[in-house]
Formats: structure tokens, sequence, C-alpha cells
């Protein structure tokens, strides 16, 4: 039997020596894994104007052309409640998982300008609640701020094969493409999964079947997100 | 005297690679099987065969850490505190899935996100545990490394014979998500909602974590049927 002092003494050393590597492992892997982190982010985003990024898809693109395509390709914007842009803040650093908790007229919402000589397209982020958890998603809309271009959606915990379908299933996004976020007044009316199958061709699109509360999600997290970026686009088509 | 109680010394030495060695390798393949036999490690095995490549860098990492914790365990199991031993088994476990973790996130990051908290909760995988007070508190450290080694293949053998059943019937695709990936190209890919651009209908049962249950139920009906040792064993 051991006394106590041998048994500290040997944890400490062990504790010591495990907490010493691991420490040092850690101050090598953490630029490589922030940078993987951020490349990740940014082809979550790119996922929505896939149709634009010159005939690759975005798996096809290296690391280094997503970072490039941000580089030179967009211009990063952050709008308020009421659709003013502030100054001096960059769209990739506003942690939009964190807005979502602030009162309406205090979040902030990151834009995404994305130009290849022929489009302009607007990228924005919306977020919402799935069956489980949380789901969010990025929306392009071509230059006249009312015609989808492509979505990308993901999510935290949704069911494999059901909910989880809105990122997995490339047939689900591409029903977006080509709706209408405005009615033919000029009103907002979003995009809706319609579950039994979509009715009105401009504004809603199949639902998946098994995942009723999700597709709801997805309609809600639309609407509101959507809805949020309106004061912005008003301003931007009144101008043009 | 004293030169053959050397001859007697190096006689006792065993060699690096003998029967006994081969058996702790091939042992947890088929005959001690830790998932169809031992029945361990079943959180895991239900959780991450979706898709055959997660699968693979799952099993890679199990086999990781239970032939390195197999190993330190065994170096240091003269030294180890006996009132103490499993908090000490486990913070060399615990740090060896910290390594495993870090470098996952480094070296690829959508693979780490796909396996999210299972990469972490390979501590409470109860084959690794299991060998360390069943094996490693026991033998010298070469061979419990191999016993590590042995166990994890046996773990990752079956998670991939689960994955490629569950990815190729559940959703018609094999690797998806990584260079080989391969999968079923038909004509009705534009109509079909529920497929993943392939043109294969979604086998809901197949792609929920349920269905690993019956397909490792079938593997042990399989084994069992077949393998002679096996059925004396009640």
């Amino acid at each position: 039997m051991e006394s106590n002092s041998q048994i500290i003494k040997f944890m400490l050393v062990l504790t010591s020596v495990v907490a010493l590597g691991l420490t040092a492992l850690r101050q090598v892997t953490e630029p490589v894994a922030r940078l993987n982190e951020e490349i990740f982010e940014k082809r979550a985003i790119l996922l929505a104007i896939e149709d634009y990024l010159g005939g690759k898809t975005v798996d096809q693109l290296t690391d280094e052309e997503v970072l490039q395509i941000f580089d030179n390709q967009v211009q990063q914007l952050v709008v308020d409640a009421e659709g003013n842009v502030i100054e001096g803040l960059k769209a990739d650093d506003v942690d939009f998982a964190q807005e979502r908790k602030k009162p309406a007229d205090q979040r902030k919402y990151p834009i995404w300008v994305y130009s290849n000589g022929q489009d302009k397209l607007y990228i924005v982020a919306v977020r919402g609640n799935g069956l489980w958890d949380e789901i969010w998603g990025y929306v392009a809309l071509k230059s006249d701020l009312n015609t989808v271009a492509g979505v990308a959606f993901d999510h935290k915990g949704e069911t494999p094969g059901l909910g989880a379908e809105i990122k997995d299933n490339p047939a689900f996004r591409a029903q977006f493409k080509g709706k209408r976020i405005l009615d033919d007044q000029g009103n907002f009316v979003g995009i809706i999964v319609r579950k039994g199958g979509a009715r009105d061709p401009e504004h809603e699109v199949d639902a998946i079947s098994g995942a009723t509360i999700t597709s709801n999600g997805v309609t809600n997290m639309l609407i509101e997100g959507l809805k949020a970026y309106e004061p912005y686009f008003a301003k931007l088509r009144n101008a043009g | 005297m004293a030169e053959t109680k050397v001859a007697q010394v190096e006689k006792k030495k065993e060699p690096l690679f003998g029967k006994k060695e081969r058996k702790l390798l091939v042992d947890p393949l088929n005959d001690n099987n830790p998932i169809t036999v031992q029945v361990l490690g079943i959180c895991s095995a239900l959780a991450v065969t979706s898709l055959v490549y997660p699968s693979l860098v799952m099993a890679i990492s199990v086999i990781f850490v239970t032939a390195f914790s197999s190993l330190f365990t065994s170096m240091l199991r003269q030294y180890i505190p006996k009132s103490v031993r499993m908090i000490a088994q486990l913070v060399i476990i615990a740090s060896l899935v910290t390594v495993v973790e870090l470098s996952l996130k480094a070296l690829n990051y959508p693979v780490y996100k796909q396996l999210s908290v299972y990469i972490g909760l390979i501590i409470t995988n109860c084959i690794v545990m299991g060998r360390l007070e069943a094996f490693a508190m026991a033998n010298k450290p070469w061979r419990s490394f191999l016993d590590g080694i042995g166990n994890g293949l046996g773990y990752g053998a079956i998670l991939l014979i689960v994955g490629f059943t569950r990815e190729l019937f559940g959703k018609g695709t094999l690797f998806a998500g990584s260079p080989l990936e391969w999968k079923i190209v038909g004509p009705s890919a534009e109509y079909l909602i529920n497929t993943a651009g392939t043109g294969y209908m979604n086998n809901n049962l197949m792609v929920l974590p349920a269905a690993a249950m019956f397909v490792i139920g079938v593997i042990i009906w399989i084994q069992r049927s077949w393998n002679k040792k096996l059925i004396d064993v009640s």
C-alpha cells in the first residue's frame, strides 16, 4: 500500500507531463485549425452561389481559391436593423448566432456581396429553429434583390435522412433557385416550404416528406431572416 | 554458475512476433471481438456509422487510442499506485483522445465536424478502459500494445462493415465526403426529392442509428452460426 505523498507525487508528475505535452501540441495545431474553421465557414457561404463560381462546385475549389474569392470578389457589409450600413465592420466578424439572442432592434446583420463581372449577388445569413436544435443558412439574391440565386442550409442536430436533408440533399436546395421573395406589388412574402407540394411556383417549394417541423422551421427562418434585411434592400431598390 | 544463468535468461526470451503475439492481434477480430462477442463500444458504433468515411476515421482514432493507452499504461504499471489506478488510466486515455481531437481539427476539419462529440467520447468507450484493466495492467508493454491494436482493429472492422452496409443501402453512396466517393447515378435523379442527387431513393431505416443495431445483430447471428468456438459458449 502506497502512502498518500507517493500517490500525490505520482499524479502530479503524470498530469504535469501530460499537460505540457498537450499544450505544446495545441500551440502547434491551433493556427492550422483556425484557418480550417475559417475556410469551412467560407465554403458554407459559397455553397449558396455555387452556380456562379465559374463552373466549379464548392468541393472542387481548393482552400487557396476559396480565400482568393473572398479577397478579390467579395465585399463584406454589416447593416443594422434600420438598414443602415455600419462602417468599419466586416461580415465575417459578426457572430450571427450571438446576434440572434439580442433584441431585434439591436442586431447586426452580415451581407456578403459577390461579383464575378456579370452578376452581382447579395448573400445574407438566416437563422432559426428546426425540430431538435438550431438551423441556419445563407440565401443569395440576384441584383434585383428579389430573385433567389441559391441557398445553403446547415443544422446542429436534425434527424439524419429526414430533417438533415435540408443540408444533405442538393435537390431540396436546388428548388429555391429562381423563387421570388416579393409579390407582384413589391410586398414581402418570403419563401414557403409547403408540405404536400408547392402550390405557388413563384414563392413555394416542396417540403421534405417526414420532416414537417424542420420544413416549417425553414419557412419561418426564411421569412423572419429575409424580412430583417428588407429595410436595407428597400433603400437599395429605391436608390437604384 | 553465472554463465548458465545468462544462458537461461536468453532462452526465456520470447520472439518479438510469435504465436502468442499473433493471437493477441487476431483473436479480437473474430473469436473475441469487442463489439460482437463482448458487446462493448456499441454507442459510438451506432452513432458514427451512417457513412463509411467517418467510420474509417473513427476506427483509426480508436486503434490509436487503444494501442498507445495500453502501451503507456503497461510501461507505468509498476509505478501506478493501486488506489488511483483508474484515475491514472483515465489521464492517459483522455490525453490521447485530446491528441486525436487536436490532430483531426488540423488535418481534416470537415470530418472533425461530422464526428463532433464522438471523438471526445472515445474516453468513455468501454473497450479502451476494459483492455487497460484486463490486460495492460498485467502484461509487458509490447504485448499490451499488440492487444490494443488487435482490439482497435476488431472494433474498426465491425464499424466499417456496418458503415458500408448503411451507406450503400441507406443513401446509395460509398465513401461520401472523401476523394474515393462513389454513388449510384440513375435517370431519376432530377425527380426524386429524397435523394442525394443520385437517383437512389434513400432508405431512411438504414440512415437512422437504429439500423446499426439491426446490422450488428445480423453480424452477430452470422458470426455465431459460422464460428464453432462461439456456439458452445452458452
